[in-house]
C-alpha cells in the first residue's frame, strides 16, 4: 500500500447542501438569461453599445476571471520549477479552480461573441491572422483548457483505478430494483475491468505528465501577457494611466500574484466551510512570495507611469485618478501588510490580505478593459441586470462544480498525512477519503 | 378631307417644332429630330393603326384628343394610317366593318393594333359585343395580323374598372389573351396623350419597341415614381402633411401622403408632363394620386389608403454632432441589486475574517478529533 | 534557499523587463509600410456638401442586400416614413450631420469608414474577417468569417466599425466603397456617383490629394488649411476638406502614428519565429526533469500528483 501515497482525499459529506441549491438556483438564471440572449440577441440582454462593445463579460469573465483562474499556473511554477514540493498538496485543488476558470471564461467567449459559428476559423490556416493578440490569446486558451483537463486527470484515474464508485453503483441499482447475483458479479467483472485498465495506463500516463506540466507554464505565460497586450491597439481611448507598452509584463506579473492570492484565498475558504485544519504552513510559504511579485509590478508600474510623464494624471483627483489610486492602494497596502511575517500564519490576515490583492489586481484588470476605456464624448456603460446575472451565474456554475468534485475525487490535501498521524482506518483504500 | 382643308394654319414649322417635343419627350437626342420628321412626313410609309374599342369609357380616346403637338389631326392625317377607330371615323355600320377586314388583309403582319378597353372573358365573352363578335374573337382575329399591340389606358392593360371583384365579366387585359405578340402597355386612367403618341412615333421612326419594363411599359415614361419626381416632396421629406382636404396644411399645399397619396407606389410621369398640355395634375391641385398605372391600387385600393413606403429616405432634419447619451449608462434596479450585492460580500467577507483565528494556534480545534 | 529564489526570480522579471525595453527601443526603426498613394479613396469637401443626404439613400439603397442594412425610424415616425438614424448603426454606413457653429458659419460632415492606410482593425481580427485589400486598398469585411468578438471596434480610433445588437445573427457593419455593388458595377461609389454638389470625389489618394491642396491653394479663405486624413494615424484614404476646424466636425484629434505598428512591434518582438516560447518550454522540461531525478533520488515519492 505504500506505493500509493494518500496524499489526496476526498471529502466526505453530503452534495445536496443548502448551499449546493443556493447556487444552483443562480446557476439556473444564469443559464436561463443564457438562452434568451442566444434567443434575442446580444443587444437584448446586455447594456453593451458601439462605444463599449466590450462590457462585464469580457472584463470579467475573461480577464479577471482567467487571472484568478491562474492558482494553477502559480503552484505548477512552485512545485515544479522552484521543486518546492511542499506546496505539493495544493496543487489538485489549484488545478480544479483553474480547470473550471477557463473552462467557464472559454464559455463566456462563446455566449459573448456575436456569431460563433464561426469559430472553426480559428483551426482554418487559411483564416489565421498572427499579428491580433486575440488570435493568439484564443489559440493559447483553447490549449490550455486541454492541458488542464489532462492534469487534472490523475485524481479521476486514482478514483477509477481504486475506488469502488458507490454512487454510481447506487444509480445503476436504481434502474434494475430486483437485481440478482448475476448482476452483482457483472458489476464486480466491469469494476475489476476498469480498475486493471487504468492500472495499465497510469504509469504510462504518469511519465508523460510532466511534459503536458511545463505546456502548461508556457501556455498562460503566453496568454496571460497577450490578454494585456490586447489592449495596446487602443492608445486614442485607454487612459494614459493604463496604456503602455509594458501591458504585456504587467498582465503576466499581475496573474502570478493573483494566483498565489486565491489559492491562499480558496484554500481558507475551504477550511472555514469545511472545517478542516488551516493549511498554514503551505499558504505562509506562498504569502512570502506575493509581495515581491507585487512590488516588482508596482515598482514596474510606477516606473512606467515616470517615462510617460503620467504622475500629474495621478493626483488629479478625477475619476480615472480615482480608479487608479484605488487599484495601487489595495495592491501597496496589501503587499506592505505581507511583508510582515507575523501576518504569514494568521489565518485572518491571510484572508484579508488575499482579498485585497486579488481586489486590487482584479481591478487593474478592470480599469484596462473598461474602466478605463473611453471611446468618446457620450458613451456610457453599465452592465445591465441580466448581464451581471449572467456572469453571477457563471461563477455559482464554478464554485458549485467544484463543491462537487472535491466530494467526488480525491482534490484535496490529506491532513493526517501531513501531520504524521496514521489513518484512522488504514485498511481502507488508498485515495478515498477518510472522514478528511 | 385634305390636309389643307383641317389646318390651313399649320405651317412646316409648326410641324418641326412638334417633331422636336416629341423627340425631347422620348429623350432622344436632338440630331435625331430630322429622322423623327422624315419618318412622320413620310406619307408613304405611314403605318396602319387599327384602333379597338372593348370595355372602356372611351377617356383615352378623349385624352387623346386633348394633344396639341402633335394634334390628333396632324396624328391621322401625316403621322399614321388610322384605318379604324369607332370614335374617330366617319363610316359606320357595315362601311366601318368592311374598312376594317379590308385594312386587316391588305396590312397583314405590318399593322399596329391598339386596344382600348378590358376584354370580358366570362361565358365565352359575351359582355362586349360589336357587329356581332365578342370582343374576344375581334381580339384575337385582329391580332393575329398584328405587328405589334399597344394597350392604351389601364382597362387594356390589366383589366380596368369593370375587373375589380368580383369581376362578374371577367374582364381582362390584352396581355392575359394573346401572348405570342409584343405588347405595349401605356396604362394610366387616362394616359397621358403624350405617353401613347411618343411610343407610336418611336415605333415608326425607329421599327422596334421602346425599352418596357417588366409590366410591358415603356421605361421612358413609366420608369420613375411619381414620388421621386414630385414638387411637393420637400413637404414630404420635412414632415409637412396636409391631413384634411381644406385644411391649413392642404392650403399650403403640403405633402398629400397622409389623404393616401399613391405616388410611393405608383410608377408615371404625370408630375412632369402634367395634363392637358401642362395645365394641372392631380396633385398639383390638391387630390393625392391614386395610383392610376398600377393594377393593385387603382379601385383597388381606397383613395384614402396609405402606402406603405419600401425605401425610406432620411427626414430633413440633422442629428447633433455631438449626441450627448450614446450606450446604455446605469439603471436604478442594476444598481441597487449590484450595490446590495457587493454590500452583502463585504459584510460576509468581515465577518469570516472575524471568525478567522489569528495565528496557527488559535481558534478552534478543526481537524483535531477523530 | 528563500533568498536564492527571490534574487533569481528579480532577475528572470528584469531580463524580461529589458527585452521588452529593447524591443520598444528599436521599434522606431521597424520597416514602416509606405504610404500607398495609388490606393481608392474619397475626399469629401465639407464646403461643398448641402446636406441633401443622397448619398445616404444611395449607400443604403445600393448596399442594402448585401449589407444586411435596414432603415431606422425616428421615435415619432409611426407609419415609417422616413430613414432617420442619429449615428452610424448596424444599418447605416454613413451619415450626414450639421455642425452650427455660434458665429453662423455651418457646415455638414460625413461620415464613413477612414479606409485607413494601417488599418487597426484589419491588425485586430483574428480570423482575417476584415482586410485590407492589396490593390485598392479598400479594409472590406467578411461576415462568413466573422465570429462577433468586436475587437475591431475596440480598435478603431474613429469609431466606425457598427455592430448589429438586435439581430440574432448580427455582424458589422461598415463602409467598403461598394466593392461587392456598386464599384463592381460601376466603377465608382454609390455617394459619390449620387452627390449633386460635387461634394465627394471617388479616385487614387495621390489625386484627390493633389486635388485638395489645389483647392485650398485656389480658395485659402474659404478652407481650414489642412487635410483631414493626410497623416492621422498612418495615413487614410478617406480624406476631408472643411470650412470650420475638423474637432467641430467629430473629427477626433489623433497623432500620425498607427496603433497597429506599436502593437504588432510588440508582439512580433515577443514571439518572433516561435523562438521564445519553444525556448521557454525547452528550458522549462530540462528543469523540470532535472526536478524530478533529483527529488526520486532524495527518495520523495510523488508518482502522483
Amino acid at each position: 500500500m505504500a506505493e500509493h501515497s494518500n496524499e489526496f482525499v476526498r471529502v466526505h459529506g453530503k452534495i445536496f447542501t443548502k448551499p449546493f441549491f443556493v447556487l444552483l438556483a443562480l446557476s439556473l438564471v444564469g443559464v436561463f438569461l443564457i438562452i434568451v440572449r442566444f434567443a434575442r440577441g446580444i443587444g437584448a440582454v446586455t447594456n453593451l453599445s458601439d462605444g463599449y462593445p466590450w462590457g462585464i463579460w469580457i472584463a470579467y469573465d475573461v480577464a479577471t476571471g482567467t487571472a484568478i483562474a491562474c492558482g494553477g499556473y502559480a503552484i505548477a511554477i512552485l512545485v515544479y520549477i522552484r521543486n518546492r514540493w511542499k506546496y505539493h498538496p495544493l496543487i489538485r485543488s489549484a488545478i480544479l479552480t483553474s480547470l473550471f476558470g477557463y473552462c467557464l471564461a472559454g464559455f463566456s467567449v462563446v455566449v459573448d461573441v456575436g456569431r460563433p459559428w464561426n469559430a472553426y476559423g480559428f483551426f482554418t490556416p487559411s483564416r489565421w491572422q498572427p499579428n491580433s493578440a486575440m488570435f493568439e490569446v484564443a489559440l493559447c486558451i483553447m490549449a490550455y483548457c486541454v492541458v488542464q483537463i489532462i492534469e487534472f486527470l490523475p485524481s479521476v484515474l486514482c478514483v477509477l483505478e481504486h475506488g469502488k464508485m458507490k454512487r454510481l453503483q447506487k444509480v445503476f441499482y436504481y434502474f434494475r430494483p430486483q437485481h440478482t447475483t448475476r448482476d452483482e458479479a457483472m458489476v464486480e467483472t466491469a469494476l475489476e475491468w476498469v480498475h486493471s485498465a487504468v492500472a495499465w495506463f497510469h504509469p504510462k500516463f504518469n511519465n508523460l505528465l510532466i511534459f503536458i506540466v511545463v505546456l502548461g507554464l508556457v501556455l498562460p505565460t503566453m496568454h496571460q501577457s497577450s490578454l494585456g497586450s490586447l489592449m495596446l491597439i487602443a492608445p486614442t481611448k485607454l487612459h494614459p494611466l493604463w496604456h503602455t507598452g509594458f501591458l504585456p509584463l504587467l498582465f503576466l506579473i499581475n496573474c502570478m500574484y493573483m494566483g498565489y492570492s486565491i489559492v491562499i484565498l480558496e484554500s481558507i475558504i475551504s477550511s472555514f466551510i469545511l472545517k478542516r485544519e488551516y493549511e498554514v504552513k503551505e499558504l505562509s510559504g506562498l504569502a512570502h512570495i506575493i509581495p515581491w511579485l507585487a512590488t516588482a509590478w508596482l515598482a514596474v508600474r510606477l516606473g512606467d507611469l515616470i517615462h510617460r510623464g503620467q504622475v500629474a494624471a495621478i493626483f488629479r483627483g478625477d475619476f480615472y485618478s480615482l480608479f487608479f489610486l484605488a487599484e495601487f492602494l489595495l495592491l501597496a497596502v496589501g503587499s506592505l501588510l505581507l511583508f510582515n511575517r507575523e501576518l504569514w500564519t494568521s489565518p485572518r490576515w491571510l484572508f484579508i490580505t488575499a482579498v485585497m490583492m486579488l481586489l486590487g489586481g482584479g481591478l487593474y484588470r478592470f480599469n484596462v478593459y473598461l474602466i478605463g476605456f473611453n471611446p468618446g464624448r457620450g458613451w456610457h456603460y453599465f452592465p445591465s441586470l441580466a448581464e451581471a446575472m449572467i456572469t453571477v451565474g457563471i461563477i455559482a456554475i464554478e464554485i458549485l462544480g467544484y463543491q462537487v468534485l472535491i466530494k467526488l475525487l480525491p482534490v484535496l490535501p490529506n491532513q493526517h498525512l501531513h501531520r504524521n498521524i496514521a489513518p484512522a482506518q488504514p485498511h481502507k483504500l488508498p485515495c478515498v477519503a477518510v472522514r478528511g | 378631307m385634305t390636309r389643307d382643308g383641317l389646318l390651313p394654319n399649320y405651317t412646316r414649322r409648326d410641324f418641326i417644332k412638334t417633331c422636336v417635343a416629341v423627340s425631347a419627350m422620348l429623350g432622344l437626342p436632338a440630331s435625331m429630330v430630322s429622322k423623327v420628321a422624315e419618318a412622320a412626313q413620310n406619307s408613304d410609309s405611314r403605318p396602319t393603326v387599327i384602333w379597338l374599342h372593348f370595355q372602356e369609357c372611351t377617356g383615352c380616346s378623349e385624352s387623346l384628343l386633348r394633344s396639341s403637338h402633335p394634334a390628333v389631326a396632324t396624328l391621322i392625317l401625316d403621322m399614321i394610317s388610322l384605318d379604324y377607330h369607332e370614335t374617330l371615323m366617319a363610316g359606320s355600320g357595315h362601311q366601318a366593318e368592311k374598312s376594317l377586314h379590308d385594312s386587316m388583309m391588305a396590312n397583314k403582319g405590318n399593322y399596329i393594333l391598339v386596344v382600348e378597353g378590358g376584354i370580358p372573358t366570362k361565358d365565352n365573352g359575351i359582355y362586349c359585343k360589336v357587329s356581332g363578335k365578342t370582343a374576344l374573337e375581334s381580339l384575337t382575329h385582329a391580332a393575329e395580323g398584328a405587328a405589334a399591340i399597344i394597350s392604351i389606358g389601364t382597362c387594356a392593360s390589366y383589366g380596368g374598372i369593370q375587373s375589380v371583384g368580383p369581376n362578374p365579366t371577367g374582364a381582362v387585359g390584352v396581355r392575359d389573351i394573346v401572348k405570342d405578340k409584343p405588347i405595349i402597355n401605356i396604362p394610366g386612367c387616362p394616359p397621358n396623350p403624350y405617353n401613347f403618341l411618343s411610343t407610336v412615333l418611336y415605333y415608326v421612326t425607329f421599327k422596334k419597341l421602346p425599352e418596357l419594363d417588366q409590366m410591358g411599359r415603356p421605361k421612358f415614361a413609366f420608369g420613375r415614381r411619381i414620388h421621386e419626381h414630385c414638387e411637393r416632396r420637400p413637404h414630404f421629406d420635412a414632415g409637412r402633411f396636409a391631413r384634411a382636404f381644406g385644411d391649413e396644411g392642404h392650403s399650403q399645399g403640403y405633402c398629400l401622403y397622409k389623404l393616401g397619396c399613391k405616388g410611393p407606389a405608383t410608377y408615371a410621369n404625370c408630375s412632369v408632363l402634367r395634363f392637358n398640355d401642362g395645365a394641372a395634375w392631380p396633385v398639383g391641385i390638391g387630390h393625392p394620386c391614386i395610383g392610376c398605372t398600377e393594377p393593385d391600387l387603382l379601385f383597388k385600393t381606397a383613395i384614402a389608403d396609405k402606402v406603405q413606403i419600401h425605401e425610406p429616405t432620411p427626414f430633413d432634419s440633422y442629428a447633433p454632432i455631438d449626441l450627448k447619451e450614446k450606450g446604455k449608462g446605469p439603471d436604478p434596479l442594476t444598481t441597487g441589486v449590484i450595490g446590495l450585492a457587493a454590500g452583502a460580500a463585504i459584510g460576509a467577507g468581515a465577518m469570516m475574517a472575524k471568525k478567522l483565528p489569528d495565528g496557527p494556534d488559535k481558534g478552534d480545534d478543526r481537524g483535531k478529533s477523530d | 534557499m528563500r533568498n536564492t529564489s527571490r534574487r533569481e526570480f528579480l532577475a528572470l522579471l528584469g531580463a524580461t523587463g529589458a527585452t521588452l525595453l529593447a524591443g520598444k527601443a528599436s521599434g522606431e526603426t521597424r520597416e514602416l509600410r509606405p504610404i500607398n498613394d495609388t490606393e481608392l479613396g474619397m475626399l469629401y469637401d465639407a464646403t461643398r456638401c448641402v446636406g441633401c443626404k443622397a448619398c445616404m439613400a444611395a449607400c443604403k439603397r445600393v448596399n442594402r442586400d448585401s449589407g444586411g442594412l435596414s432603415y431606422e425610424s425616428a421615435p415619432f415616425d409611426k407609419d415609417k416614413l422616413w430613414d432617420a438614424p442619429t449615428d452610424l448603426s448596424g444599418s447605416t454606413r454613413t451619415l450626414i450631420k450639421l455642425y452650427k457653429s455660434p458665429e453662423k458659419r455651418w457646415s455638414y460632415v460625413k461620415y464613413s469608414c477612414m479606409h485607413c492606410q494601417e488599418p487597426s482593425c484589419v491588425s485586430v481580427c483574428p480570423v482575417s474577417a476584415m482586410t485590407k485589400d492589396k490593390v485598392t486598398g479598400i479594409v472590406e469585411y467578411d461576415k462568413n468569417k466573422c465570429i462577433g468578438c468586436r475587437y475591431c471596434q475596440i480598435a478603431c480610433a474613429f469609431n466606425i466599425p457598427r455592430f448589429q445588437w438586435e439581430r440574432k445573427a448580427p455582424q458589422i457593419v461598415k463602409c467598403d466603397l461598394c466593392s461587392s455593388t456598386n464599384l463592381k458595377g460601376k466603377g465608382i461609389t454609390a455617394c459619390a456617383e449620387v452627390c449633386p454638389a460635387g461634394a465627394i470625389t471617388f479616385g487614387k489618394r495621390g489625386d484627390l490629394l493633389k486635388d485638395a491642396h489645389d483647392r485650398i491653394i485656389a480658395n485659402p479663405g474659404r478652407y481650414v488649411s489642412y487635410i483631414y486624413g493626410e497623416q492621422e494615424l498612418g495615413g487614410t484614404n478617406h480624406l476631408y476638406l472643411a470650412g470650420v476646424p475638423f474637432d467641430n466636425l467629430g473629427l477626433p484629434n489623433l497623432p500620425n502614428k498607427a496603433p497597429a505598428e506599436f502593437s504588432e512591434h510588440i508582439q512580433h518582438t515577443i514571439y518572433k519565429g516561435f523562438i521564445a516560447p519553444v525556448a521557454l518550454y525547452g528550458y522549462l522540461c530540462v528543469r523540470a526533469l532535472w526536478n524530478r531525478k533529483k527529488a526520486e533520488s532524495a527518495g520523495i515519492q510523488e508518482e502522483e500528483e
